[in-house]
């Protein structure tokens, strides 16, 4: 069985992000970039079906800049077989990325595709459910527990005040959540390995995708900024205030 | 034309975040009809007829729609999309799971998580976990839109819209719901909470997030944690507010023992309130916060309790 895991390069969750002075977006020069955290949970859980023997092959696909090829070493450094890196400039929304995707599953046939539930970055929490949605594949999003049947799969989904499991047919896509696992380090050895891994580079013209994006950005602004309040003496003092204000 | 609403319920309420999609619905496209897929849900239509400004309810009533999964209720919503230039959920787990499916059918980007509506057709959402806000401008064509439903108020409950019974758009059969587990606790969600109560590295031990609770039972509060809290054990990953956790606008947001992270930050600024506790009188959790109390929470929590008790709660 093939995993196919979309990983996506973004600003670093510690980064504090810059809006830029023109209005038209944040300012990416010399900020550390690194993995989406929820891709590098669906890396580790195709890697521990592998591990498993669930899983024959996983492939990390990156669409981004030449530079997302990092971002595929590491998955490969964490265990991945080889990359498909699919060069853009600029922004490519969720469904752009889907349709590349789509392309890709057509090729590679695979019973798997583990995508984080939303990049960091744009927040769109779109593209695994447009991916399945243009398969006309199951989902199951918001993945906490992934039980791996035959030809078909349970997973306990996060949901608003519990959890719920669903089975999907395969092939499936699922999104993973934060509490699925703990991403490993990739070691030494195996940085110096994923060298050496191949990784495929591509062009959304080679899937016959426009990449242009639909919706248009008007500009993107700092979001009202707080003002830092009052300090309080005492824990009645602060209830007092809380009173005041009908916050309690 | 008109917009589709898809009502957030659980068979038998229907959610307040579906009053609040109604709002920004209307400042969409009107007349607003809502959509409610459910299994024996007669009372959520009924309560969806009263959202003034809806004109109609559209009601299917089936076993497949029992546990809204995504695939039969997305069936659905294409089988409806024809008549609707918007189509409108709120971003609950069940929105952001049928809603892109939508999207992708009808071949539109989806806007998500929408916090304003600057005409009906640019909208202002979040990025980066809030810490900008892009204004977009969809094309020509369906929108199809999630909506953060902690910025709008509800609609109010003085309309009268009739309830239309449709049949179900059938199931293909892919998947299908198993079982689910709901949290047994009496408090309120943590993203839907009116008060969260939340602490951080500071608490030191699980044990001690049991001062948290006492006063969240008086305040009907929320418990939430910081990732500090998280990665250190004192709480189930679920607590987590922040960043790669969960995003929550409350009324009243109380920070314990939380220093105030960037990825914290993110999590909870656009609270209405924000009140802190923390030792550490230089900590950034106090530039953000409303009222900031230095104290040992050892000792604050405590009195909380106890002056709380005093006051009635």
């Amino acid at each position: 069985m093939k995993v196919i895991v979309p990983v996506k390069r973004v600003i670093d969750y510690n980064v504090k992000v810059r809006v830029k002075a023109d209005q038209t977006g944040v300012d990416l020069a010399n900020v550390k970039m690194s993995m989406n955290p929820f891709d590098e949970i669906s890396v580790e859980e195709a890697i521990r079906l592998k591990e498993k023997g669930k899983a024959t092959e996983v492939i990390a696909v990156s669409i981004g800049p030449q530079q997302a090829s990092e971002t595929i070493r590491t998955a490969l450094a964490m265990g991945a077989d080889r990359g498909i890196l699919v060069k853009t400039d600029g922004e490519v929304e969720p469904l752009a990325v889907a349709k590349i995707l789509k392309a890709i599953c057509e090729a590679e046939k695979p019973e798997l595709v583990i995508t984080g539930k939303q990049a960091i970055d744009d927040d769109s929490n779109q593209t695994g459910q447009m991916l399945a949605a243009l398969l006309g594949w199951p989902q199951a999003t918001f993945a906490h527990k992934l039980e791996m049947g035959d030809g078909k799969a349970d997973i306990e989904r996060e949901i608003d005040g519990g959890l719920q499991t669903v089975e999907v047919k395969l092939p499936a896509v699922m999104t993973t959540d934060l509490r699925l696992n703990e991403p490993r380090y990739a070691s030494l050895p195996n940085i110096m390995k994923a060298k050496k891994k191949p990784i495929d580079e591509k062009t959304p013209a080679d899937y016959g995708v426009d990449v242009t994006p639909r919706l248009k950005t008007l500009k993107v602004t700092e979001p009202p900024k707080r003002q830092a309040g009052i300090k309080v003496k005492s824990v009645s003092e602060l209830l007092a205030k809380l009173k005041e204000v009908g916050a309690i | 034309m008109a917009s589709l609403v898809i009502a957030e319920h659980d068979g038998k309420v229907l959610k307040d975040s579906t009053n609040k999609t109604v709002t920004a619905a209307a400042q969409v496209s009107t007349p607003v009809h809502v959509l409610v897929a459910g299994s024996g849900a007669d009372a959520v239509a009924e309560a969806a007829s009263k959202l003034t400004g809806v004109e109609k309810v559209i009601y299917a009533d089936d076993a497949t729609y029992a546990k809204l999964v995504a695939e039969p209720v997305a069936k659905l919503i294409l089988s409806l999309a024809g008549k609707y230039d918007a189509i409108l959920a709120p971003a609950t787990t069940n929105g952001k799971n049928y809603m892109p499916r939508v999207a992708a059918k009808l071949d539109v980007p989806q806007i998500s998580e929408i916090l304003k509506v600057d005409s009906p057709d640019t909208f202002e959402r979040p990025i980066y976990a809030g810490n900008a806000i892009a204004t977009v401008q969809a094309p020509a064509g369906k929108k199809v839109i999630t909506v953060r439903t902690t910025a709008f108020k509800p609609a109010e409950a003085a309309g009268n819209a009739t309830v239309e019974k449709i049949a179900s758009a059938g199931d293909d059969g892919i998947s299908k719901f198993m079982h689910e587990e709901l949290s047994k606790s009496e408090r309120p969600e943590l993203t839907s909470a009116k008060i969260v109560i939340s602490g951080g590295r500071g608490m030191q031990s699980g044990e001690n997030f049991h001062m948290l609770d006492k006063i969240a039972d008086k305040l009907h509060a929320a418990v939430g944690a910081s990732r500090a809290a998280v990665d250190a054990g004192f709480v189930p990953n679920d607590y987590q507010v922040g960043q790669t956790g969960k995003v929550v606008a409350p009324e009243l947001y109380i920070a314990v023992g939380i220093s105030g992270a960037i990825q914290h930050l993110a999590g909870m600024k656009d609270s209405k309130v924000i009140a802190a506790i923390n030792k550490d009188e230089e900590a950034p959790i106090f530039q953000v916060a409303d009222f900031g109390l230095v104290a040992d929470l050892f000792k604050a929590i405590p009195e909380m309790d106890e002056e709380l008790t005093k006051l009635g709660y």
